[in-house]
């Protein structure tokens, strides 16, 4: 064995120790990724689920003439003003007769939320044979007693500390023994629009709007984003500088701060062109010009993935370049396009920044019924409600990203299925 | 007639020309003895009698509608009473404003100031009038265009040539919206900025060290003066995006170095999907994960160790932005390395060395041009990142570099500048578009360089 061979079996240990820190450390930079992303969803979804289910309290309420001011056979006039709310409170006072002073009367209205004489008055509207019966059924609680059943707030705490009080405790435990308290699935958080009560808030409105700024972006964007891939990819003159400085363009564009999109569509389209702030049309106007380079760059890929025989066998029977691309290269890569178009639309999907900028940020009560009307979307209506100090909004927060990202999954999952069904080697 | 209930007419009128025009094709053939004399298929001369009616209707109606609404309020605006405008300029805005909130909640009837008035009714009577002539013009243009086409219609005429000049204009012009795009955010900016430096000097702008946007709308307000030195937003940009670099860059490289030299197959088809699930999650949801989970846990855990840490610090939105740049960071360096010919690793094998050694002093080296490329671009989604920091990074701007502190942003204070009430043309609003062309200028240098440096890298290889 000669000198240089004992040096290097020398070192060999040394050299195989390094090795295999080495690999850990890259096998832990994964682990830790991986890590991250399960506490992500981790606690999202922990604190979400619970915002799917609301408490709910049974109320038997006697829909007397009495009490409402209208008998059997009033018209949808008079229910409007009939007494609804006085209703509620009457069922209350019968299910706690001991409640006597106004105070005490007032802190037991409070159990109910504010929206319960509404409901009431919809379920007589669509039946008025329960005029002059009881009618028992299960009404929204109060946010308060929602996050005290759902075990956010500690009863040690002494009892100036507490927003509820002891009595409200009282009253919970007699209507939990009495089974008339209970968690349900709230579909109510599907059906109403934003609310500042936390029990009454729900996603409707911010997804139609999404909806429909989705719907603008798609047809914005597709056309054009195919139409700029197929003249980049097929018709445009090599080393001309105008296609290089579109191709510079498109390239920076997809790595600019989408804020700037922001500032862009608040300076041009609102106030140069008079666009309505705060609308699904200006919302995707903005998001069409920061999915275009997405789409554009997939476009281009799946165009180029085509084999040039197919164009050479087209051009050879006597088609123009035209009738090439649309009869043939534009359907072979279509799956490819497709693929990508989803993607960009995820992306839209879940922007939140540059919408903030046109003013999607407004506190919507009306369900938005076209690209013209005041609208919010999922990821902001997320934002909004990650600000409001209720704790209630919390899980109600978690709630609509559970939804955001079901529906981003649902595409990315599209998005595969399709490349997987469609994908072609030449 | 609205603009829906107009564009379904003109395609109905479109779809109308499409068939007249491809019988008369085939009529006009036939009276010469036979279809093989035409030019082009029957198709072609449809397509282009359609073109003919819809290209200049349609042209006229997107031009209509962006001029509508700046002619009318300029029009309104200069048939306000001079004494409006002899007040100043904001004045004339501010009346423009409430005018145009009449118009919109149809509630003129109930204003009492009769300038107003009567300047919200020539509102409206100029909008009607737009209306009615709009749809005029258009169905003019639609229903011309089309007899023009169809009488073109005969045998000789290049219908096929035609319409693919006009797809092919239509190609050029949907590429050129990019140009278009860019050209929109560089004039929009760089003019609301200069509208800002005539108040705010660029120096102070830029060098300035105290913050404080706060400035009195009217004269009697008591309010601060409004300062606007904007060092404390860059130190805070670059404090957070450090941060956010510190954990991705480590992180997603040697994921992407793990996965592309190490990683068994089944370990690979396993953890890419992860990580683009993690590309995937939208911004606002690690922006509400920073806020509500890690910065309380990191300011408990600050609290344990005697620290005192701000429960909107540095170090949550960027540890959390880092979380977000990891799966960014490892695609773009996992191609780079790819890109790295299998030769390179045979020829440092063959020499005896181990993988690991391999990769750093072989493999690394070649692939750093696109590490490069790739670190650029993680720093400039960094800094152009926006919803982490609204929701997690604080407000007040403090020149400080301590990343338990809270410090503020360039982006944080564009979005509170512009999502407050307040019109549109004070200083407060503009520094927003000044902030934003900064950023811009920024990260437009920043994706450059490193698109340059990536394109540059891949060329060596191929």
């Amino acid at each position: 064995m000669n000198k240089t061979t004992a040096t290097i079996r020398a070192g060999l240990a040394r050299r195989y120790a390094r090795e295999r820190r080495f690999r850990r450390f890259g096998l832990g930079a994964i682990i830790v990724s991986m890590l991250f992303l399960f506490i992500l969803l981790f606690t999202i979804f922990s604190q979400g689920v619970s915002g799917f289910s609301q408490t709910f309290i049974k109320l038997d309420v006697v829909l007397d003439e009495a009490t409402l001011g209208v008998g059997p056979g009033a018209t949808g006039e008079q229910l409007r003003n009939a007494g609804f709310a006085k209703a509620i409170s009457q069922s209350l006072y019968t299910l706690f007769p001991d409640v006597s002073s106004r105070s005490d009367k007032r802190n037991l209205r409070a159990l109910m939320s504010s929206n319960a004489p509404y409901r009431l008055m919809g379920i007589v509207m669509d039946d008025p044979s329960l005029l002059g019966q009881t009618y028992s059924g299960w009404f929204l609680a109060d946010d308060d007693i929602d996050t005290y059943l759902k075990g956010h707030v500690d009863r040690s705490l002494p009892e100036t500390d507490r927003r509820l009080k002891d009595q409200t405790l009282g009253w919970i435990d007699r209507l939990e023994a009495e089974g008339r308290i209970e968690k349900r699935f709230n579909t109510e958080f599907f059906t109403n629009n934003d609310s500042r009560e936390p029990e009454q808030a729900g996603i409707l409105g911010a997804l139609m709007g999404s909806f429909f700024t989705m719907l603008v972006t798609l047809l914005l964007s597709f056309p054009i984003g195919v139409a700029a891939a197929i003249y980049l990819e097929e018709f445009a003159p090599k080393d001309n500088w105008f296609v290089d400085l579109i191709e510079v363009n498109i390239n920076n564009l997809a790595a600019v701060p989408s804020i700037v999109f922001g500032l862009l569509g608040l300076a041009v389209f609102i106030q140069l062109f008079g666009v309505p702030r705060s609308t699904p049309l200006v919302g995707g106007l903005v998001l069409t010009l920061m999915t275009l380079p997405t789409i554009i760059i997939a476009s281009r890929a799946a165009l180029k993935a085509v084999p040039p025989s197919i164009r050479e066998a087209a051009l050879g029977m006597g088609a123009s370049r035209v009738q090439t691309v649309f009869h043939h290269t534009l359907p072979l890569a279509m799956p490819g396009i497709l693929t990508g178009t989803i993607i960009g639309m995820a992306q839209a999907l879940g922007e939140t920044a540059p919408l903030l900028m046109i003013g999607m940020i407004a506190f919507i009560l009306s369900t938005p019924e076209g690209i013209t009307d005041p609208a919010t979307v999922l990821p902001v209506q997320v934002f909004l409600w990650s600000d409001s100090p209720e704790r209630a909004f919390t899980e109600k927060t978690s709630a609509a990203i559970i939804v955001l990202l079901g529906f981003l999954i649902l595409m990315n999952l599209l998005a595969v299925l399709f490349r997987k069904k469609f994908e072609r080697r030449w | 007639m609205n603009t829906s209930s107009l564009l379904t007419l003109l395609l109905i009128l479109g779809l109308l020309s499409y068939y007249l025009g491809r019988k008369k094709s085939l009529a006009v053939s036939n009276g010469n003895r036979g279809q093989h004399r035409l030019h082009s298929l029957p198709d072609y001369y449809g397509y282009l009698v359609a073109v003919w009616c819809l290209l200049p209707a349609l042209v006229v109606l997107l031009c209509w509608n962006m001029l509508n609404t700046p002619l009318i309020t300029h029009a309104v605006s200069n048939s306000l009473p001079p004494e409006v405008h002899a007040v100043s300029p904001v004045n004339a805005g501010l009346v423009m404003g409430n005018v145009k909130r009449l118009v919109a909640t149809r509630s003129i009837a109930t204003e009492t100031d009769p300038v107003q008035k009567a300047a919200a009714e020539k509102y409206l009577d100029l909008q009607a009038f737009s209306r009615i002539a709009r749809t005029l013009v258009v169905l003019a243009l639609a229903i011309g265009g089309f007899l023009y086409g169809w009488k073109r219609v005969n045998p000789q005429l290049r219908a096929r040539n035609q319409v693919e000049q006009v797809i092919r204009g239509v190609m050029i012009l949907c590429a050129s919206i990019a140009i278009l795009t860019t050209l929109g955010i560089i004039l929009s900016v760089l003019f609301e900025s200069l509208r800002f430096f005539h108040a705010v000097p660029v120096h102070e702008f830029l060098f300035g060290t105290h913050w404080s946007p706060q400035t009195a709308i009217r004269a009697d307000q008591v309010g601060g003066s409004g300062s606007f030195g904007a060092i404390p937003l860059f130190v805070g940009t670059l404090l957070i995006s450090a941060i956010a670099l510190l954990v991705a860059v480590p992180l997603g490289l040697m994921a992407a170095i793990y996965l592309s030299e190490y990683a068994t197959p089944r370990l690979r088809s396993i953890a890419k999907p992860a990580l683009e699930i993690l590309a995937g999650i939208p911004t606002v949801v690690y922006g509400f994960f920073a806020a509500l989970t890690v910065a309380p846990l990191l300011r408990d855990l600050g609290g344990m160790a005697g620290l005192n840490v701000a429960s909107e610090s540095a170090l949550a939105a960027g540890l959390v932005m880092g979380i977000m740049l990891i799966p960014f960071m490892s695609s773009l360096s996992d191609d780079v390395i790819n890109a790295v010919p299998q030769s390179m690793r045979d020829g440092s094998y063959g020499m005896g060395a181990t993988q690991s050694e391999t990769i750093r002093q072989v493999i690394i080296p070649a692939a750093l041009p696109g590490i490069v490329g790739a670190f650029l671009l993680a720093a400039s989604r960094a800094i152009g990142e926006t919803m982490i920091v609204v929701m997690a990074a604080g407000l007040s701007a403090r020149l400080t570099v301590n990343p338990l502190e809270a410090v503020t942003t360039v982006t944080v204070q564009i979005v509170t500048l512009l999502t407050g009430d307040q019109e549109f043309d004070s200083p407060k609003t503009l520094a927003a578009f000044a902030l934003g062309l900064t950023l811009f200028i920024l990260t437009l240098i920043l994706n450059i360089v490193a698109l340059h440096i990536v394109r540059r890298y891949r060329e060596q290889y191929e």
